[in-house]
């Protein structure tokens, strides 16, 4: 339980920093390096809660496309170099409310999360964690069977996300010369190839 | 403080949540930023259905969970893909030289 408790604040300390320092450090390649971070030791925080299945999720899903999808887009944007700290520069008129109404949220989910007693085995549903099959094993039975809808239409999701991806960024370049694969295809020997008689000394003239 | 309980991953989440928030309220830099606080929100959710559908005993936090990554990586996509394009068109993307709706 010791171990527990060490490594549960070692995760959560790296976590809160790096939060911290994607909103404040001074480049966007920091920032994205620092959310990095910030998803593994979550990552890692799910893996020791027992949830050993999303942490893995997590780390292959946020660390190994979003974050390199962002640092993909901060690389091509020429974004980099933009100096200007989060504290200096222009000084932005709506700081004070934006400050007050952000630490007005955290304080009130601090006191929700404080407060909160939890009685021991509370719900009884069809879902409840079976201690002798693993986790992905329990996600699996119930998430192509009770919850087959939502996986679906998460897949329509991500199709859709795709689609509008594409479409957003296609462009139609002038002066690319591209293959034509329906005049490929449809050439035919009778077409393509000529046989010509060659008269000696004369040569042949190709008419290209 | 030596036992972990609900609180103390409740206390994350709303911690991740709180910076999240300030990260998109107080933004001067890029647009980008502001995309990557708003990954950091959805993170500070998914600490919250973890935490309960483990000490809840119930796996139905986690199929939420799920589906709360996939509607992430496609915000992500989109949200870039806009970026990108916002880019192209007008040269820059940050935030003060985005008024083109005067809000």
């Amino acid at each position: 339980m010791i171990a527990h408790s060490i490594f549960f604040y070692f995760f959560s300390v790296i976590a809160i920093f790096s939060s911290l320092m994607v909103i404040t450090s001074r480049s966007t390649i920091n920032s994205v390096f620092f959310l990095i971070l910030d998803f593994i030791s979550v990552g890692c925080l799910f893996i020791m809660v027992g949830a050993e299945f999303l942490g893995m999720i997590l780390l292959i899903v946020y660390v190994g496309a979003v974050a390199v999808l962002f640092l993909f887009v901060v690389m091509m944007l020429n974004v980099a170099e933009q100096k200007q700290s989060w504290f200096v520069g222009k000084k932005s008129n709506h700081l004070p409310t934006g400050l007050i109404v952000s630490i007005l949220i955290l304080l009130e989910l601090l006191v929700v999360a404080g407060g909160w007693k939890y009685k021991e085995n509370l719900m009884s549903s069809s879902t409840l964690i079976l201690s002798d099959i693993s986790n992905t094993h329990q996600l699996g039975l119930v998430m192509y069977t009770d919850y087959i809808l939502y996986f679906q239409l998460a897949g329509i999701i991500l199709l859709l996300s795709m689609i509008g991806a594409i479409l957003l960024t296609f462009r139609k370049r002038s002066g690319v010369k591209k293959q034509s694969y329906f005049t490929q295809i449809s050439r035919n020997p009778s077409s393509a190839i000529e046989l010509k008689e060659v008269e000696s000394n004369k040569g042949v003239i190709i008419d290209d | 403080m030596i036992e972990i309980g609900l609180g103390h991953y409740l206390s994350l989440g709303a911690i991740i949540f709180f910076l999240g928030v300030i990260g998109i309220f107080l933004n001067r830099k890029n647009v980008i930023v502001i995309l990557m606080s708003i990954e950091l929100i959805l993170l500070a959710v998914n600490i919250n259905l973890i935490s309960f559908s483990i000490f809840s005993g119930d796996i139905m936090g986690q199929v939420f969970t799920m589906l709360i990554l996939t509607v992430a990586a496609a915000e992500a996509a989109i949200g870039l893909a806009i970026i990108v394009v916002y880019y192209r068109n007008r040269g820059s993307i940050r935030v003060e030289d985005i008024h083109g709706m005067k809000g």
